[in-house]
């Protein structure tokens, strides 16, 4: 496998380029900042024997899309497969008190993630398909009290993974679209945990298994399927008296 | 705001800890840092409720890892468990294995800790060649044998109050095969049990005792003496398994009642565990998992304790005057009534470089008593009494319950490590829970 990910640097991402590391997968890490790229390539390193690539790429900046792309592509002789895992995300308090902040989230969550997403579909369309993997939440699975914009550009962003593996997968572009429920990673902490909050290794081995079997949906933990099928089947009643 | 605690729960306390993969960032704000929360009593708590602790787990990345001579650097947050994996892949080893591969390395560096081979090779410490540290004026400092000195001695051990350690290098030791040749050998009373674990050190680089104390009379410190070594080229496979026992596949899934773990059920264990080791004693091949970290396959062990949690008393007692100050520790124990439901015996070697590191020559007793209150601090009061006339020392890695006349008492190096913060954090900007009860911090 011949990968991209933008977001591994952390987080559930950087569990998976791990796995993938390990097993010999050739990979290149994009992201805002160096240092951290830097760092995150050495490491992966010490996991699989094989160079690390690194780019520059910033999701709050589209125009430097195609360039980070042109870069790994350079790097890997043409990659197959296209991971996103980077997000934004702020507390819904903290998103209706300042409205650039929330303008920010909105675009890079949906408007520049679809946008990159666009760019990549192009590039593997081109060379006869591979995978795209993209990283959304169970907070866009069903509205609730606190999910707000952020369970908002979610939502859209699963829409948009969803419609286009119903599209393009007879084309030989595979869609993964990845839900993990409460993980503990950086963007967690410090939110009071629910049962079932998982670690982000366990998680990302289940990616990897989905990105390996080319499954369009996984929820990760598994157990947070059957939670969400619970959450979507309740009452519009009950879930304004809810308050998770 | 969380409630944090120990790996024993006693003490809880409202906190935050506060988590990010740039460490250095992380800490800025914090007066100290916590790694994954194995320290038993109060080592990784803030030193007061509500304040700031830096989660260094996120940060876990490797800097460096050279194959040829084993020396690896990592961010401080770098897990036991992931270096075992990185490295046995390589043919090394971590120098030092604690009771668990749930730490991470800072934590490691920062109660120095020991392993079973504390007699042939030191603490974690003692493999240490340098450290990132961020004082508490936010600089950040590399420090090592040759670059402060003092400093990288009062850090090795220092419970994470001389600065935040943001990298660790260490140099790991080279095995010809990942597994261990294990062989055990079982006894009868305490006297014996105590000579032959000081025997079997003479030959074997890793040996542990595990002691019954449920057993009255005669059979009190009755046990099983377990020695290892890494397997030669001929003895064993290169590679191993896949799946390691030390893998959470089970759980505690919640706080056991409190009449769970109790005399009669440990009793019943322990009887069990001792007649089927002097049965069958194991004699062969060991994965190194099963052998270091026998209590990793399930999970929140903890709990078993119920909500209440337990306590440990560790201390390394002194045995120039004669291998039977074990003999009467345990008699204490048990005179005053005390209960000890996992008891593990080892042998230390000479001091190392810590200021203040836990072992010193002598035998190193680990008691896990559940928490009942009054009666369990009037029970460390009383066992500390006895460590502190037998010139020993309590591992503050393990401690909650210690008064601070009692450790000051222990502990001649406690002036020189309070001068080496003085000097460079003279606010003692850097407390937590344990220095407020022990070192005299400020609350």
């Amino acid at each position: 496998m011949k990968a991209v990910l933008l977001g591994a640097t952390r987080g559930i991402g950087r569990s998976l380029a791990r796995l993938m590391a390990e097993r010999g997968d050739a990979l290149v890490l994009l992201g805002r900042d160096e240092d951290a790229l830097a760092r995150s390539a050495a490491d992966l390193q010490v996991y699989g024997e094989r160079r690390v690539g690194t780019a520059r790429c910033d999701l709050s900046d589209p125009s430097g899309f195609a360039a980070a792309l042109d870069a790994a592509d350079a790097a890997l002789g043409g990659f197959d497969t296209f991971v996103l895992s980077a997000a934004d995300f702020a507390r819904p308090a903290e998103l209706e008190a300042d409205d650039d902040r929330c303008a920010r989230l909105i675009a890079v969550n949906f408007g520049n993630s679809v946008a990159l997403l666009e760019a990549v579909r192009r590039r593997l369309l081109a060379r006869g398909g591979g995978t795209l993997v993209v990283f959304s939440s169970v907070a866009g699975d069903r509205a609730r009290k606190p999910t707000g914009v952020y369970g908002a550009t979610k939502a859209g962003l699963s829409h948009y993974a969803e419609s286009l593996d119903l599209r393009e997968r007879a084309r030989g572009l595979r869609v993964v679209l990845v839900k993990p429920g409460f993980v503990h990673t950086n963007m967690t902490a410090g939110l009071p945990a629910p049962p079932f909050a998982g670690q982000p290794d366990p998680v990302a081995a289940r990616v990897l298994k989905a990105i390996d079997h080319g499954w369009p949906v996984v929820h990760a933990p598994a157990v947070w399927r059957l939670i969400m099928l619970a959450v979507r089947s309740l009452p519009r009643a009950l879930m304004r008296r809810l308050e998770f | 705001m969380t409630q944090l605690s120990g790996w024993g729960r006693v003490p809880t306390l409202e906190g935050l800890e506060q988590l990010g993969e740039d460490l250095a960032a992380n800490c800025r704000a914090a007066s100290l840092s916590r790694g994954l929360g194995r320290a038993y009593g109060d080592a990784a708590l803030p030193w007061k409720a509500g304040a700031v602790v830096a989660g260094t787990r996120l940060g876990d990345r490797v800097l460096a890892f050279d194959r040829a001579t084993g020396v690896l650097r990592a961010e401080a947050g770098f897990r036991l468990a992931q270096l075992e994996h990185v490295a046995r892949a390589a043919g090394w080893v971590s120098p030092v294995s604690p009771g668990t591969r749930q730490v991470t390395l800072g934590g490691m560096v920062a109660a120095d800790v020991h392993g079973k081979n504390h007699h042939v090779a030191g603490c974690f410490g003692a493999h240490v060649r340098g450290l990132r540290l961020q004082l508490a004026s936010g600089e950040a400092l590399e420090v090592g044998p040759e670059r402060e000195p003092e400093l990288f001695d009062a850090t090795r051990g220092g419970m994470g109050l001389t600065g935040h350690i943001l990298e660790v290098e260490v140099a790991l030791a080279r095995v010809a095969r990942p597994w261990i040749v294990v062989e055990e050998e079982c006894a009868p009373d305490m006297p014996t049990l105590v000579a032959a674990l000081r025997a079997a050190s003479r030959s074997w680089p890793y040996t542990v005792a595990w002691v019954d104390l449920l057993r009255r009379g005669a059979a009190l410190g009755r046990g099983v003496v377990i020695k290892g070594r890494w397997a030669e080229a001929h003895e064993a496979a290169p590679t191993l398994p896949r799946r390691s026992p030390a893998d959470e596949r089970l759980a505690v899934p919640c706080d056991l009642p409190g009449w769970v773990l109790a005399p009669w059920s440990v009793g019943l264990f322990d009887a069990l565990y001792y007649r089927l080791h002097r049965w069958r004693p194991r004699r062969g091949l060991l994965h190194p998992d099963a052998f270091f970290y026998p209590l990793d396959g399930l999970r929140a062990w903890n709990r078993l304790y119920g909500r209440r949690g337990f306590v440990q008393h560790q201390c390394v007692l002194p045995v120039d005057q004669g291998d039977d100050v074990v003999t009467r520790y345990v008699e204490l124990l048990v005179q005053r009534g005390g209960t000890s439901f996992l008891t593990v015996l080892k042998d230390c070697g000479p001091e190392g470089r810590g200021l203040l590191s836990f072992p010193r020559p002598g035998l190193s007793v680990a008691l896990d008593l559940p928490m009942r209150g009054a009666s369990t601090q009037a029970l460390i009061d009383a066992l500390n009494a006895f460590v502190r006339q037998a010139g020993g020392r309590i591992y503050l890695a393990k401690d909650a319950l210690t008064r601070a006349e009692d450790f000051a008492a222990m502990e001649p190096r406690l002036p020189h490590f309070d001068a080496v913060r003085r000097r460079w954090d003279p606010q003692r900007r850097l407390r937590s829970a344990l220095s407020v009860r022990l070192l005299g911090d400020a609350a």
